[in-house]
């Protein structure tokens, strides 16, 4: 756990590189409420925390990505990702992949030891209790499998969530079970990912929700298009969005509304 | 060079050592000789009664049967009923063990018969050596006493359990077999049976009976025997 | 059934396996063992502390493997069994056969065991003219059924009640027609007539071992049935057949592990039988076999011992990480090719038989890390996996649009403000592209992912574009 935190903790967004390419709205909701609880927040110039080479098996590229993401960010307090899955590459991989370098390891396991998941980094260290939003809607959340095992991001945003005007939160039977996304697997092993994510819209769709949150792009972008793809009208969102109360973008996957003429 | 040359030599070359070295023998050699224990639930802890409660309970969780008795000599009576409860015929096969050949068996009409079964035997009766309150296991040892086939091959066994054998934990049974048959020694065979036979594999049906026996009744005999040998 | 591994096929293995539905409903009943192995862990408080005891028990040993497996020949010697040493399948194969043909063995009974299926040791068997009977209820259907077992715990769990009422009338030739075989509970009358027979003309008796313990001597076998006991106690000769890492230094140190193998496995507290034997029957016993034989396998454990795969030496076989796996429960055991399926076949099969022939186990995953949370021993499977994945891209086993893609997109990923300026342009082109629907129903390069998903379109300019001008200010 963190010790109390400075009052005014400097924050270096780590924004993803999938909020960052496919949904910035979900970067700017991250602002807000680390603005809201009273961080000052920087985003330095960046790409990827490097999973995609990491999971293929490329150490070395991982490696000079880690080195540059770890020297774009010092100077902060805290290094806040709006990613359970970016998150654990930063706290808990960065500091493994440089075990054979005492000195970029002990670099790395400092700036590890400062990288939070968004929500839990909202409960667990500044204490927001609750947020001042409104979203009516039937919602259902899903764990992302690196936020829940890796960094114990669970009952934070349903803390959170249940404290938004409106919503209904009903629970996602095997909500701990993972989406199928797995990075470039979904691409490589498509019928088999499909197959696990399968079962997971199935479990959303028998909540009876109309709303899907959760806190990784990557499990949303996958779960949201089989959705669409099975023609079942759940809208889904990141956490962060309905926090913030910024929920005027199109869900994902949803064109804008044509305007009116 | 032997495959059992070879082997070791490939086990020494991935840990990096010759195999001569003092200190890694006398590791060894200590943890051997001490044996130390690990943790140890609470569970199964506790005095005497409590264990005793435990080891019931834990049984009957895992489908044995379990009577108690005050005395060893109320034990063939309590076996008779157990046996007509279940409509099974009044045969009993046992070993020579000297707890069981001190019972009173003249006093039911049970027809005994002593010696390993040959698969032929509905009922067995045996002595266990120990029982171990954490699982409500019995533990059995190999032997003329208790000859193992006991155990296995007929329909329904039935294990006389002294009170006073009744170990918190795995790790005192392991501590009585040192005591008895001293460091590193035991039977051919120690059965540390849980409940009745059973298997799961037909479309994940729970049915008891698999190839071992369909029952498992325990007769804990309260009165107290000493040591075991 | 044969070693043949089609592990080089996995994604026709996949595709079968998705494609079968009966498969697919009999894979249901996998996913029983999650609530019931919830159920017991939460019974037990200790079962945390036991797990990081079962760990350092297992590491210690394999530090110390050498001179535990010397302590262990040593005591078996001192009881009257035989030791042999087999470096690898080939070796062990003969050992056992030459043993079964100079007793003139006719019938082998076998209690369960993965380490027999790794060996090929029915088939060869059988080549022999030696009769090879499955005892364990799972095996023996599969035995029946020409199959490889698609579970460690549970070989038959792919096998319906009906299936098996199939295979029973076709294989037992007194069966009469008119026996109902309709119940569960009849299937098991009839196997339980049968396997008995068996057990007692069996001239041998075959067993693995779920541990050597160094401080006796002894082998133990856990089994819900008994099946194993009656393997090994109604012959005349037990052979043992397990691999080198089965070792643990003493009965206590075995108990620690044994609090944790039940409870992961199935959810049951204790098998229902943890049999220890030791050597062959003592002078004066009534029943047990003359001869006790321990065949010792190396078998490309060594080869992990010290390396980077040197964790996987702990996995004591429970099968809780299968249980778990979200892969394994859509594709069920057979589809992984070899006879260790799951998270735990995934790391040990390239170990075992090659990373050519294997590699495809450790990529078909999602690193979801629910294996590790729920292995026993604490073995850190996904990061095995990974490196495995590291192993193949030394070795550039990957296909080149794979590394092309990798390289370009690395290329980007290094340069931050390249980055920027690449994918913005891209992104509101992506987002204009597909404006209307917001969404696509194809990408190029994505088949993999939008045969049965759509992909959603991007917002437009990417967040440090819009940021950049929001603030006007690089940081």
């Amino acid at each position: 756990m963190s010790e109390t935190p400075k009052p005014s903790p400097r924050v270096g967004l780590f924004v993803t590189c999938l909020v960052d390419l496919m949904r910035p709205s979900v970067g700017f909701a991250a602002v807000k409420l680390l603005e809201d609880a009273g961080c000052r927040v920087a985003v330095p110039s960046q790409t990827c925390c490097g999973q995609p080479a990491y999971n293929m098996g490329d150490r070395a590229t991982t490696k000079e990505i880690a080195r540059g993401v770890i020297k774009a960010f010092e100077g902060f307090d805290y290094v806040v990702a709006p990613s359970g899955s970016c998150g654990g590459m930063l706290a808990k991989h960065y500091p493994d992949l440089f075990a054979d370098e005492p000195e970029m390891a002990a670099r790395a396991q400092e700036f590890g030891d400062k990288c939070r998941e968004l929500v839990s980094f909202l409960v667990d260290d500044l204490g927001v209790k609750a947020v001042k939003a409104r979203c009516p809607a039937k919602a259902t959340y899903h764990d992302s499998c690196s936020g829940l095992r890796e960094l114990g991001v669970r009952d934070q945003p349903r803390r959170l969530l249940s404290t938004v005007e409106g919503i209904e939160l009903t629970p996602l039977e095997g909500s701990d079970v993972c989406c199928g996304f797995g990075g470039t697997f979904a691409v490589k092993y498509g019928e088999l990912s499909d197959a696990i994510v399968k079962e997971k819209t199935r479990a959303v769709a028998a909540t009876g929700a109309d709303l899907l949150l959760a806190g990784d792009l990557g499990c949303l972008l996958n779960m949201a298009g089989k959705l669409q793809r099975e023609g079942r009208p759940i809208k889904a969102r990141h956490v962060a969005e309905v926090l913030a109360g910024m929920t005027d973008e199109p869900a994902i996957g949803e064109p804008a509304l044509k305007a009116k003429a | 060079m032997s495959s059992r040359e070879a082997i070791f030599a490939s086990i020494r070359r991935a840990l990096h050592v010759a195999g001569g070295e003092a200190p890694r023998r006398e590791i060894v050699a200590e943890r051997l000789a001490a044996a130390p224990v690990g943790v140890i639930p609470a569970r199964g802890q506790g005095d005497a009664e409590a264990r005793l409660k435990t080891f019931a309970a834990e049984a009957d969780r895992a489908q044995a049967s379990v009577a108690t008795v005050a005395e060893a000599a109320d034990v063939p009576k309590e076996i008779a009923r157990f046996l007509r409860e279940h409509n099974l015929p009044a045969h009993l096969r046992m070993g020579d063990d000297p707890l069981l050949a001190a019972m009173p068996w003249s006093a039911t009409a049970l027809e005994i018969a002593h010696g390993p079964s040959d698969g032929h035997d509905l009922n067995a009766v045996t002595a266990a050596f120990a029982g171990i309150a954490e699982t409500g296991t019995v533990a059995l040892l190999s032997g003329p006493d208790n000859p193992t086939t006991l155990n296995f091959l007929p329909d329904n066994a039935i294990v006389v359990l002294p009170a006073d054998r009744v170990e918190g934990a795995i790790e005192g049974v392991f501590k009585r077999l040192r005591e008895t048959f001293g460091p590193g020694g035991g039977p051919r065979t120690v059965n540390l049976v849980t409940g009745p036979s059973r298997s799961a594999d037909i479309e994940q049906t729970l049915l008891l009976g698999a190839h071992g026996p369909r029952r498992l009744h325990i007769v804990i005999v309260k009165e107290s025997f000493g040591s075991t040998h | 059934m044969s070693v043949h591994p089609t592990t080089s096929r996995f994604k026709d293995n996949v595709h079968e396996a998705l494609s079968d539905q009966r498969l697919q409903g009999a894979l249901t009943f996998a996913r029983n063992f999650i609530g019931r192995r919830a159920a017991a862990v939460e019974r037990l408080p200790e079962f945390d502390a036991l797990r990081d005891s079962a760990r350092a028990i297992k590491d210690h040993t394999l530090a110390h493997l050498d001179l535990y497996l010397e302590a262990y020949e040593k005591k078996v010697l001192s009881l009257g069994g035989h030791v042999h040493w087999a470096r690898d399948a080939a070796e062990a194969r003969k050992i056992v056969i030459d043993l079964c043909k100079a007793k003139g063995a006719k019938a082998v009974t076998k209690g369960k065991s993965m380490i027999s299926e790794e060996i090929g040791l029915n088939d060869a068997l059988e080549a022999e003219g030696i009769e090879a009977i499955e005892t364990d209820l799972g095996e023996y259907i599969i035995q029946l059924r020409g199959e490889a077992p698609s579970h460690i715990i549970a070989p038959a769990i792919h096998v319906t009640a009906r299936d098996i009422e199939q295979e029973f009338r076709k294989a037992h030739k007194d069966l009469p027609a008119s026996r109902d075989l309709s119940e569960p509970e009849q299937l098991l009358g009839e196997a339980r007539k049968i396997l008995r027979d068996k057990f007692l003309s069996a001239d041998i008796g075959v067993t693995g071992a779920n541990f050597l313990v160094a401080e006796t001597g002894a082998s133990i076998v856990v089994t819900n049935e008994g099946n194993a006991d009656l393997t090994q106690i109604l012959p005349n000769v037990h052979i043992v057949v397990a691999s080198v890492e089965k070792i643990v230094p003493t009965l206590n140190d075995a108990a620690q592990i044994l609090r944790v193998l039940a409870r992961s496995a199935t959810g049951q507290d204790m098998s229902v039988y943890t049999t220890l034997s030791a050597g062959p029957k003592r002078p004066g016993d009534p029943d047990g076999p003359e001869e006790y034989h321990v065949v010792i396998l190396d078998n490309g454990r060594s080869a992990m011992l010290g390396g980077e795969f040197e964790d996987m030496l702990r996995c004591i076989r429970c099968g809780a990480c299968m249980n778990h796996c979200p892969v394994y429960h859509a594709i069920g055991g057979h589809a992984y090719g070899w006879v260790y399926p799951g998270p735990m076949g995934a790391v040990l099969t390239p170990s075992l038989i090659g990373v050519k022939e294997g590699g495809a186990l450790p990529n078909a995953s999602t690193f979801c890390g629910r294996c590790e949370a729920v292995c026993p021993m604490r073995i850190p499977l996904p990061n095995m996996m990974r490196h495995w994945r590291e192993r193949e891209f030394e070795r550039h086993l990957p296909p080149a649009r794979q590394r092309f893609a990798l390289a370009l997109w690395a290329f980007f990923a290094k340069r931050p403000t390249l980055y920027r300026l690449a994918t913005s342009p891209a992104m509101r082109a992506l987002h204009f592209a597909g404006r209307s629907r917001g969404r696509f129903a194809w990408l190029p390069f994505a088949g993999g992912w939008t045969n049965a998903r759509d992909f959603a379109a991007p917002q437009g300019a990417t967040f440090q574009s819009r940021w950049r001008a929001k603030s006007g200010a690089v940081q």
